[in-house]
């Protein structure tokens, strides 16, 4: 051990007492403990003091054991590896097209995070130049439909793509090899890719043969020109050619084969502005009351088994003045109509266009006959470019039937269609195909049809589909899918292609059939790939149009009208007609579809006879009138098939002894929403003497049956009571003053001690001069709506309802009139009772008013869209308690639905009741168990409009999330807003271009030249509410206001 | 004072100040007739339907009622405008009478006040229950807030509605209250058991009876009925605002205001007598409500009930001097439309049958009176019917003309309503006094019967010397 010692200083060594004293001590200086502990006041002035060490304390063990309580998890998955193409919050658009081998629609589907949303109208596609239907617009909800199969099924047990596969094939090969039919069972194919398929595979497999059917037949149009111009073709109509259009039952605004087109073609006539003051002149015969009846110019009554008649007439005062031969015919009532229709077309010769809805080749033939009189053929008709739609071949059908019967097919394949359920009753196709040994369907969903088959191999929705389609000769159009399969379903091609043992998927099938068919039809591209993304993009491609051919007639026509003349009505007779909404019924089970408001009636959730409200009160039966009484119902017979508890609902405008009842109802098994609503008219139809399945039934009977039913509808009053909703005028009378039927509204002043009359809309409580009032400076949001375009077809209705989130409520709630949707079009029927006809007849104002409220027997009628009309000076703003409804600088009223308490004075005070309120909480109920019920429905939802909850007041809002996407837009690019970037979802919807929509401020914008037009008028002006919705006069194109329509 | 000695007494049967103490106390002190408990188990029973009702609407939401988007207020607001309307009377006989120094109110004042009470109550359950969202109502209050920059909408009526009825109610239960203080103490100092001279005590909030407190009585009592006064006028004329100051046709009127305060008067003044004349034969306290009390209310009810008649003709003659489309067809269908029997009701009850009271014989008349004033309240409920549903159903635009009938839990919520006020009042017939005795006894040197033939055999007595 050393001794050595080490030391830190000489005091250290020396051991001096101060040295010794500190050593003793911790710390070699001193803390200055008493500083800081002993002052209580520097303690308690010091940042965390011991009592607000406790405070934070127990804040810390509160916090943490309150959050450690449940609160509701939302699992949000992020991308973890983002797809190029997709921002979140950012809209993707892909051009696709929808053909559910009923209606062809060139569309552009409107994608959000992976998941389309909405549909919108390709203006590229000079086929639909933009137009959609209601259907359209709601087929993106038919993809979410949860009651779509998830999966293939066999004998209705869920198995795998590869047993059934293997079975299939096994069964096809067992077929070909015995020699015993196999049956292709589609509806109208106008793909290109699928038709070459279908070849392939009948090449393949030899016994294999295709059968067109469709639920809704013009086979007689195919038929009629097969025998007078020797080609079975249905040829491509121009009606934006046509200056009188006659239609015979055909409902080409609605229904008729080609309705978007037509729609937007014919809308086109009826534009009117200070350069243009010529319309076209429509001549509608017809029994119900439909959709072009309802617009046409000249409607004129009569029974479906006097249709042909009435064309052998009208063709008899053509060829009269033609100087062709007369045909043999019974004389009609309306001759007088005729005779007006004929002198009509006659100085529009070349420049018109006769149609015919009647599935009768004989009557179709004299409809050839008086076009081809009347020099249309080249012009307002194209049988060079035909359409490729309506390809169903009834007589085919039959005979497959029959085939079927026998015990003859082998195998049967279904493509979109659903026979059992759309069939005749009488053709038996249920037992027939009970007969068939082995059945595959491709139905989405377990159906009548596929339900009664062995293997359900369920096709993809078009918005996850690849293939094309070709609406009419030379115009081709691709689809493409907008979202990954949602289920474990394969497209229809895929599954031909398995089972035809190629490893080539049809996507590639598609692109391949392009390659080499449509690529050489065209030089701009050189390479196909090049093609190929143009195509995609677009979603169309359009090639040179062949060029016409000239006719030669040489039909004798005698026969046929020889066949007509023997049609006798009776007592009672039925058209059987297709709805706006429902169509054949095949998406019946979307609820958008089912609580869209019929244009013409009204209902809601129903079909129902309709029936002249004469004949009703002649029989007895319950006339709605404002009243929530229950229709009768009666027990219908028609063809042998009786449908029992059909409710009647009055139809002003169709004749007495007519009957109508819709088809596309009575599903069975299309789904909870759609089961069990209304009847099956399908089931009543039968064949006439053409061998066509006809629309009309000339015999029907009707019993009644005790029970009663409940019919709903959005609109309970008919008339206008006289007042002025809907201007209008007559085309003479616009021609000679630009501002017939649209006086100004006056309203009595005082100016001193005089008064004096001002236009209503000058006079401002408010204003002054450096508020002048309306318009101000800046963004001015308005619309204008063309009464004279609109078709009331419902289209901007389900549109919107798809961008806003716009509940659905149910058939309980619409009878409460609690309906929410946003935008509606009122219908009005004409009145035979007016104000001045009171005053000549001395009728008391009681009597006039309660007179007012009946429709004539044959009415005018008018439709007038109506959302919210965002007032410049809102009643519904000044009311509201909680300034939850407040105006914009940009004109618009905006409802802020988190801080509405719902009182509903809003509502009460506005003056065109367009509010809606949330009466009970529509999504996540099972009360109201429709899309927003399950999560699968719900991703239809438009992340950008807020999902309205239990007990707030909503309402239009001009689709202000698109016109705040376009002011992002603008402000992105640096430049200003342009006219016509931003539309609201029913302006763009809209197949005649009825509704415009932009900034009236600026004095260059489309809204703004609408406004300076004669025409245009604001809604109840008098009240001075300054509305940013205003209307443009009706024009109807007949003779004088007081000449009555009935020709 | 003086009084006339020929007028009627108001008091009879030769009470003293003790007796009037003893009658008016002994629904307090003593056991419940069996007449009282078999109304109030029918008014809780009502009560409790009326929880249920109330309790389905706010879990379920207003869809269960049969309001739409065409007739967006029913029953609702018909309901809370009728409750607010009884209100009246009580505030009228309470402050203008004693402004006026009419002593025949001080038998009736009581009950009227908390008729008024009990009836803005109802009224107010309305008024939470009929909104939307019925959890948010205090946002019609302008209270700080931290949802934003957040305001009510001084603009609105219903803001100035929310502040008139709060603040009414406020000043009627002040004024109530006020009035009872004499009448606790009374209560309290002969109770006789620890738990009554407790409550009665905390009630009579130490009132001693020294003519100090008598002055201070008398003073606030001036002031609050200064302070009611207006209310009177300036609630039902704000209600009236709710509907004035829209644009609808029927409800965009003028002569509401007027109109409303008088229709109110004559309501209130119904269901006093309505429920008077029940406690009056429930208590035994025909001495004190007389059929001179009957008939000084009938007058008014026959003076209101014609101002009311006049106003509905007035609005038929503006309808057509105006000339103005909407608002004469607005008329023409309330009278002959689809609600015309709502309108035939209101008319009958409100306008041609208090006219009946012209007769004197019919005037003081305790069971005539008694089913008319049911028939009034009757009547004045179709008037807020047919104003509110009649203009709705049919307004502007015709495609949006509809209907409207109540649901079950609507009309639940109505009768569930009456039971609230119904299990109010007579807790307040058990537990309060009823008359206002202390000022009463006021009166009993003056107005009483035997007061009464003092005076007028003083006064014959004066005449003999002569």
């Amino acid at each position: 051990m050393s001794n050595k010692k080490y030391w830190k200083s000489l005091e250290d060594l020396n051991n001096s007492p101060e040295i010794l004293k500190k050593a003793q001590n911790e710390f070699a200086q001193e803390i200055p403990l008493e500083a800081f502990l002993g002052n209580n006041d520097s303690l308690s002035n010091s940042k965390t003091p011991r009592r607000d060490f406790l405070k934070f304390l127990g804040f810390s063990v509160t916090a943490a054991s309150l959050a450690a309580c449940e609160t509701p998890v939302r699992k949000t998955v992020p991308y973890l590896i983002k797809p190029e193409e997709i921002t979140i919050g950012v809209s993707n658009w892909y051009a696709s097209t929808y053909d559910d081998g009923t209606e062809f629609c060139s569309v552009l589907v409107k994608t959000r995070e992976g998941r389309p949303i909405k549909i919108e109208g390709n203006k590229l596609s000079t086929f639909t130049s933009g137009g959609t239907n209601a259907r359209v617009q709601a087929s993106v909800l038919s993809l979410y439909d949860n009651e779509r199969l998830q999966g293939p099924t066999k004998d209705g047990k869920s198995t795998n793509w590869k047993d059934v596969d293997a079975e299939i094939e096994s069964k096809i090969e067992a077929a070909v090899a015995a020699g015993a039919p196999i049956r292709l069972l589609t509806s109208s194919v106008t793909s290109p890719s699928l038709n070459t398929l279908t070849s392939e595979f009948m090449a393949k497999y030899p016994t294999a043969k295709q059968v067109s059917y469709d639920a809704i037949s013009y086979a007689a149009i195919r038929n009629a020109n097969q025998l007078t111009f020797n080609a079975a073709v249905v040829p491509s109509y121009d009606f934006s050619k046509a200056n009188v259009i006659v239609s015979f039952g055909a409902d080409f605004l609605g229904n008729w084969i080609s309705p978007i087109q037509f729609a937007r073609q014919y809308g086109q006539t009826r534009k009117l502005n200070k350069d243009k003051k010529e319309m076209s002149k429509h001549f509608q015969f017809e029994s119900i009351m439909s959709l072009s009846g309802a617009n046409a110019d000249v409607r004129v009554g009569i029974k479906p088994s006097q249709t042909g008649a009435a064309v052998t007439n009208l063709y008899n005062a053509i060829a009269t003045k033609a100087g062709m031969p007369a045909l043999n015919t019974n004389k009609v009532s309306f001759e007088k109509s005729i005779a007006n229709t004929a002198e009509a077309l006659w100085a529009s010769k070349g420049k018109c266009l006769v149609v015919c809805g009647a599935n009768d080749t004989n009557i179709q033939s004299l409809v050839n006959g008086i076009n081809y009189m009347l020099g249309n053929y080249g012009t307002t008709i194209d049988m060079a470019n035909p359409l490729n739609l309506a390809q169903g071949n009834d007589k085919e059908f039959v005979s497959l039937v029959s085939e079927m019967k026998e015990g003859k097919v082998a195998v049967l394949i279904m493509l979109n269609c659903n026979p059992v359920y759309t069939a005749p009753k009488a053709l038996g196709f249920e037992a027939a195909l009970a007969k068939v040994q082995t059945t595959i369907s491709t139905s989405d969903r377990i159906d009548e049809t596929s339900s009664k088959c062995k293997y359900i191999c369920p096709d993809n929705h078009y918005l996850e589909s690849w293939s094309d389609a070709s609406p009419k000769a030379n115009s081709y159009a691709l689809i493409q899918p907008t979202i990954y399969p949602l289920f474990n379903t394969r497209a229809f091609g895929d599954s031909m292609l398995t089972w035809m043992k190629s490893s080539i998927k049809y996507q590639d099938y598609v692109k391949s059939v392009w390659e080499k068919k449509m690529f050489p039809m065209q030089s701009a591209e050189l390479m196909f790939e090049n093609f190929w993304m143009k195509s995609l993009h677009d979603g169309i491609f359009e090639s040179t149009m062949s060029n016409a051919t000239p006719l030669n007639w040489t039909f004798d026509l005698t026969s046929s009208a020889a066949e007509i003349s023997k049609e006798t009505g009776s007592e009672l007779e039925i058209t059987i007609y297709q709805k706006i909404g429902s169509g054949n019924g095949s998406q019946a089970n979307n609820p958008w579809l089912q609580e869209m408001p019929d244009p013409i009636s009204k209902v809601t959730w129903d079909n129902y006879i309709t029936m002249s409200p004469k004949e009703m009160e002649k029989r007895g039966y319950n006339i709605l009138h404002e009243k929530e009484e229950e229709m009768n119902t009666v027990n219908l017979t028609v063809n042998g098939v009786t449908l029992e508890k059909v409710p009647v609902f009055p139809q002003p405008g169709q004749p007495e002894g007519t009957l109508g009842l819709a088809l596309g109802y009575g599903r069975t098994m299309a789904g909870k929403v759609a089961n069990n609503v209304g009847v099956n008219a399908f089931a009543i139809l039968g064949l006439n003497s053409s061998g066509l399945i006809s629309y009309h039934a000339s015999k029907a009977s009707i019993a009644d049956n005790s029970e009663k039913h409940m019919i709903v509808t959005t609109q309970t009053h008919q008339t206008l009571m006289g007042r002025e909703m809907v201007k209008e005028t007559t085309l003479s009378e616009f021609q000679k003053n630009g501002k017939a039927g649209n006086h100004t509204e006056m309203l009595f002043i005082a100016d001193g001690h005089e008064h004096k009359k001002v236009p209503a809309h000058t006079v401002d409580l408010w204003a002054t001069e450096e508020n002048p009032g309306f318009p101000k400076p800046g963004l001015q949001w308005s619309m204008g709506i063309d009464l004279n375009s609109c078709i009331g077809c419902g289209n901007c209705l389900v549109s919107c309802q798809a961008e806003n989130n716009v509940s659905v409520v149910g058939k309980d709630e619409v009878r409460m009139n609690r309906e929410m949707h946003w935008i509606r079009i009122d219908r009005y029927y004409s009145s035979g009772m007016s104000k001045s006809k009171a005053e000549t007849d001395g009728t008391g104002l009681i009597d006039m008013y309660h007179e007012m409220e009946v429709p004539e027997e044959n009415p005018q009628v008018v439709f007038q869209p109506l959302m919210c009309m965002h007032c410049n000076h809102a009643p519904c703003e000044t009311v509201c308690p909680v300034l939850a409804t407040s105006h914009s600088n940009e004109g618009l009223n905006q409802m802020t639905y988190n801080r509405c308490v719902g009182t509903k004075y809003c509502a009460n005070n506005c003056p065109y009741k367009v509010r809606r309120f949330n009466w009970f909480k529509y999504f996540e109920n099972d009360q109201f168990d429709f899309h927003m019920n399950n999560d699968l429905g719900k991703m239809v939802l438009n992340p950008d409009v807020t999902v309205r909850s239990r007990g707030v007041m909503e309402k239009c809002s001009m689709c202000i999330q698109r016109i705040q996407e376009g002011k992002l837009t603008a402000k992105k690019d640096g430049r200003e807003i342009k006219d016509g970037e931003i539309e609201t979802a029913c302006a763009q919807s809209c197949p005649t271009n009825a509704i415009t929509f932009g900034n009236i401020a600026d004095k260059n914008s489309m809204v703004s030249k609408m406004k300076e037009e004669d025409r245009s008028y604001y809604m109840l002006e008098e009240l001075n509410v300054q509305p940013s919705v205003f209307y443009q006069v009706k024009v109807r194109n007949i003779e004088d206001a007081g000449a009555k329509h009935h020709a | 004072m003086y009084e006339a000695p020929i007028r009627e007494p108001l008091i009879l049967g030769d009470k003293t100040n003790h007796e009037i103490t003893e009658d008016i106390c002994r629904p307090i002190e003593g056991k419940a007739n069996k007449y009282w408990w078999w109304c109030f188990i029918a008014s809780v029973a009502a009560l409790l339907w009326w929880v249920l009702c109330v309790s389905i609407t706010v879990g379920q939401g207003i869809g269960m009622w049969g309001i739409n988007n065409i007739v967006d207020w029913g029953w609702d607001i018909t309901n809370f405008v009728w409750w607010v309307g009884i209100g009246h009377a009580g505030t009228l006989i309470s402050a203008v009478l004693l402004l006026f120094r009419q002593k025949w109110r001080l038998s009736i004042n009581r009950s009227a006040e908390a008729m008024t009470i009990f009836a803005v109550i109802c009224a107010a359950t309305f008024l939470l229950t009929h909104i939307g969202r019925p959890w948010l109502p205090y946002w019609l209050l302008p209270l700080p807030n931290q949802f934003g920059s957040l305001w009510v909408n001084f603009n609105s009526p219903l803001v100035w509605d929310t502040f008139a009825v709060s603040t009414y109610f406020t000043v009627s239960l002040v004024f109530w209250y006020t009035g009872l203080i004499p009448d606790f103490a009374v209560v309290r100092d002969r109770a006789k058991t620890k738990a009554m001279k407790f409550w009665y005590g905390l009630l009579a909030f130490g009132w001693t009876g020294s003519s100090k407190n008598w002055q201070r009585f008398e003073e606030v009592s001036l002031v609050l009925a200064g302070m009611s006064t207006p209310l009177v006028l300036s609630v039902h004329t704000i209600v009236s605002m709710d509907f004035a100051t829209s644009i609808l046709p029927g409800w965009h009127t003028t002569i509401f205001p007027p109109y409303f305060v008088a229709g109110a008067i004559f309501s209130g003044f119904a269901m006093v007598q309505t429920l008077l004349i029940i406690v009056r034969k429930v208590l035994s306290l025909e001495n004190y409500i007389t059929t001179l009390h009957i008939d000084m209310m009938n007058r008014i009810i026959l003076v209101t009930g014609s101002i009311v008649g006049i106003a509905y003709i007035t609005e038929f003659f503006i309808a057509w001097y105006s000339g103005v489309e909407y608002e004469s067809y607005c008329f023409i269908n309330r009278a002959t439309g689809y609600y015309w029997w709502a309108y035939a009701s209101m008319m009958t009850c409100n306008v041609i049958s208090p006219q009946l009271f012209w007769v004197k014989s019919l005037r003081t008349n305790v069971t005539f009176t008694f089913i008319l004033s049911i028939v009034v309240n009757i009547g004045m409920w179709f008037e807020r019917f047919v104003i509110i549903v009649s203009s709705l159903h049919r307004a502007y635009l015709p495609s949006e003309w509809g209907t409207y009938h109540p649901s079950w839990v609507e009309v639940g919520i109505f009768i569930g309503s009456l039971g609230l006020f119904f299990t109010c009042f007579l807790l307040f017939a058990r537990f309060f006094p009823v008359i206002a005795m202390s000022e009463l006894k006021t009166i009993t040197k003056t107005s009483s019967t035997q007061a009464k033939r003092a005076a007028l055999e003083h006064g014959h007595s004066h005449a003999a010397h002569h």
